[in-house]
């Protein structure tokens, strides 16, 4: 009894400086910014603390919290725009021009444009959920540098992906986690000329699971069934497909480019009745992201997933075993194969569905081989 | 002679709506409104004299008469052979009921009243035309089904209760009266979220809630259809098929485009408060107990995975084109909403505040430095600050 009073007097003691601290840091831009103005009146500033990234100031200042009055977030949100706006004009215009480079304000006026369009939902997104302004100022934004820095991706044959109209990409599958898929819609929105966006046919596991699916559908993915995969190959899409599955991308190290079986050809009947080329794309590096070595089956079976990799560094290093191998990547897009020249109708001839299925599995397994061979290093 | 209409589920605002729209057909003669209780909604059309006589055209409107009568009792088909009706509009299908009753009234009145329905349908001889107002979530909302329905698909798993159940259950019963009485023009529409500024339904219940709670992790596609356009898809469906044009048969009906749930807070300018599912159905529970909105399991559903259907029949085949898009749809409902508490107007003014105040691109500090605001504190020339930087 006399405990819990205390911890309840402890508690009560604790109340006003935690709130205390709340406060002060409620507003911490606000005031930062006239402590900046302030400042600058003598003394030499910080210039990374007098830095103030507007973008992020603004949104601190208008985030939605429930309970505040209209009024006073308005008026926060107000203030906070002026002070930013006031030491940006003044004094700090020429320390942020120097950090952050030529044209600066060009683009803090595009990102708060975009933050704007953010926060009042004037965007637009299709029917499948796909958010073309956040997928390119956000995602691939983030997912860039991972590709042309850390993976250093080469990309080859982007040139046998049409200008317009549908195609449907079939590519091979592994590495654990589906980055080879991230890579590949970097890879063909930088190179390809017309900028296209891969929309992929992902496992429905990924739509079961919270977060990851909403940030799929905005990506522009959906799940792998003939209804979406025709519709979006209707709509002129360039759609990427991985057939293997989770079978490809959770492979054992020792089974590395060895494809798997590429399903029941459900991705060449789509293609045929929506008449699109079928491009083989082939990704080498992959492999080596995450070498896995074993196995969690019984784990897996209790959490409900179709592996969980065992790699030489996780789960032993934690996080850190997390971080893929910084391995060379190649990205090599083969010769369209068309559809067209086949009636819409034999997509349910299953003997023609099977042949052209095998067609381009043996064209991405060549294309393997003959990539590794040239390959000097799994790392550069 | 001209037709007589037979409308159930006059005494909700849609159906009031749809009796004001169609007494002003000139092929109509009668409508014979069916509900529990009189429409607490006008049912005259607007008048206009002074227009009507300078145009030359016919003022008449087609008489109505109220029956009050249960649709799950045989008194229906009585009333359907005491005015030789030939065009039956079954509107009385509904997520919600109207006053007292619980969800065993509400699924009652939906099953065994079409059943009544359609077996005095099957009987009458008069009978020519069936329209049932269906809904979108006969669907479902799952996340392994396609991303985009059409008419002919079928969900993986077919709604286990609540309203999507009756409904699924009345369109089969349908599909089997239009199989023994092949000389009726049978249509069935599938709304979407019908909104507009006097809509009363459970999803604009959700729109008012001054936080919206939503279900983290997820961000749902919606679609809407708006009020007229779904009065007007009603009246076409229930006169004869214009040319070139069926309208008969099931028929998606929606505005074009796709809102996702944040844009709709946003648009609205109310917060959300993303919470774990089981959260989710906790509050829900404590909604539906406070009676602020209904929240059912199904709209949970909805508001986690969402739901798209394909219109493209409904504009070749039916040959209507919703005059609004899901996102004007819900930009006329919002703006008969009061104010949110994060308008987006002033979220605008403050960041084009933000935006006018950043100098502009391309010019150097150096040579031009901006004078400093009148109440700010004094700043120094840019050349110090660079000075002091090196």
């Amino acid at each position: 009894m006399s405990t819990a009073r205390e911890y309840a007097m402890g508690d009560a003691k604790v109340i006003p400086i935690d709130s205390a601290r709340g406060g002060s840091a409620a507003q911490p831009a606000a005031a930062f910014g006239e402590e900046a103005g302030g400042r600058t009146g003598g003394r030499r500033p910080s210039p990374l603390s007098a830095l103030p990234s507007p973008p992020r100031d603004a949104r601190r200042g208008q985030d939605p919290s429930a309970g505040e009055a209209p009024d006073r977030t308005a008026a926060v949100a107000g203030r906070i725009a002026d002070t930013v706006g006031q030491a940006l004009s003044g004094p700090l215009g020429g320390v942020a021009q120097r950090l952050l480079g030529r044209g600066w304000e060009g683009r803090a006026a595009n990102g708060l444009a975009f933050l704007r369009r953010r926060i009042t939902g004037d965007y637009e997104v299709d029917e499948f959920g796909f958010d073309r302004e956040l997928t390119e100022e956000v995602f691939l934004s983030l997912l860039r540098p991972l590709a042309e820095k850390y993976f250093r991706v080469e990309v080859r044959g982007v040139e046998n992906i049409p200008a317009e109209g549908g195609v449907l990409i079939v590519a091979n599958h592994s590495g654990v986690v589906p980055l080879d898929a991230l890579m590949t819609h970097v890879a063909i929105h930088d190179h390809h000329p017309a900028h296209r966006h891969l929309r992929m046919l992902a496992a429905d596991l990924v739509f079961v699971l919270p977060g990851v699916n909403e940030l799929a559908r905005k990506a522009g993915h959906t799940l792998a069934c003939n209804e979406d995969a025709q519709r979006l190959l209707e709509r002129g899409e360039v759609v990427g497909v991985w057939p293997e599955g989770f079978k490809g991308i959770g492979k054992p190290f020792a089974e590395r480019y060895k494809l798997q079986r590429f399903g029941r050809g459900g991705f060449v009947a789509s293609a045929l009745r929506a008449q699109v080329p079928i491009v083989p794309c082939s990704i080498v590096g992959a492999e080596e992201t995450y070498p896995m070595i074993g196995n969690a089956r019984t784990l897996a079976r209790l959490l409900g997933l179709p592996y969980v990799p065992i790699t030489p560094t996780f789960p032993w290093l934690g996080p850190l075993g997390a971080v893929p191998l910084p391995t060379k990547w190649t990205i090599q897009f083969g010769e369209p194969i068309s559809t067209d020249v086949h009636p819409p109708e034999a997509a349910d001839d299953p003997m023609l569905v099977f042949n052209l299925t095998d067609e381009v599995r043996e064209t991405i397994q060549h294309t393997l081989y003959r990539l590794l061979v040239q390959r000097r290093s799994v790392f550069f | 002679m001209g037709k007589v209409v037979l409308v159930t589920g006059v005494a909700r605002q849609l159906g009031a709506r749809f009796v004001r729209a169609i007494r002003q057909e000139p092929d109509v003669d009668l409508v014979v409104g069916v509900d529990l209780q009189p429409p607490a909604y006008d049912i005259d059309p607007p008048q206009a004299p002074d227009r009507a006589a300078a145009d030359g055209r016919r003022d008449r409107v087609a008489d109505y008469v109220f029956v009050r009568a249960d649709i799950r009792r045989p008194a229906v088909a009585r009333v359907i052979a005491e005015y030789s009706v030939d065009t039956v509009v079954h509107m009385q299908v509904s997520a919600t009921s109207l006053g007292s009753g619980g969800r065993g009234t509400v699924k009652e009145t939906n099953v065994i009243g079409t059943m009544q329905l359609l077996g005095a349908c099957q009987k009458s001889p008069t009978v020519q035309r069936l329209v049932v107002k269906s809904t979108t979530s006969v669907y479902g909302s799952a996340p392994r089904d396609p991303a985009v329905f059409s008419e002919r698909m079928q969900p993986k798993t077919l709604p286990s209760g609540g309203f999507a159940k009756d409904a699924v259950e009345v369109e089969g019963y349908v599909r089997g009266f239009a199989r023994r009485r092949p000389d009726v023009a049978v249509g069935v529409l599938r709304f979407a979220n019908i909104i507009g500024p006097a809509a009363d339904t459970p999803l604009a219940g959700y729109f008012s809630l001054p936080v919206l709670p939503t279900v983290l992790g997820y961000d749902p596609r919606l679609q809407f259809v708006h009020e007229d356009d779904a009065v007007e898809v009603l009246r076409l469906a229930s006169l004869d098929a214009r040319r070139g044009t069926t309208n008969s048969g099931t028929f998606n009906v929606a505005g074009e485009g796709v809102l996702l749930l944040s844009q709709c807070a946003r648009r609205l300018g109310r917060p959300t408060v993303p919470l774990l599912l089981p959260a989710i159905n906790w509050v829900a529970g404590v909604v539906r107990q406070t009676r602020v909105a209904d929240f059912s399991p199904e709209q949970i559903r909805l508001l986690t995975h969402g739901r798209v259907v394909d219109v493209t029949q409904l504009h070749e085949t039916f040959g209507y084109r919703p005059r609004r898009t899901t996102a004007e749809a819900f930009a006329d409902f919002a703006a008969h909403r009061a104010p949110g508490l994060l308008p987006p107007e002033r979220l605008t003014a403050a960041a084009d505040r933000l935006a006018g105040l950043l100098p502009p691109a391309g010019r150097p500090h150096t040579t031009q430095p901006t004078p400093p605001e009148p109440s700010g504190p004094a700043a120094p020339a840019p050349g110090t600050l660079e000075l002091d930087l090196r």
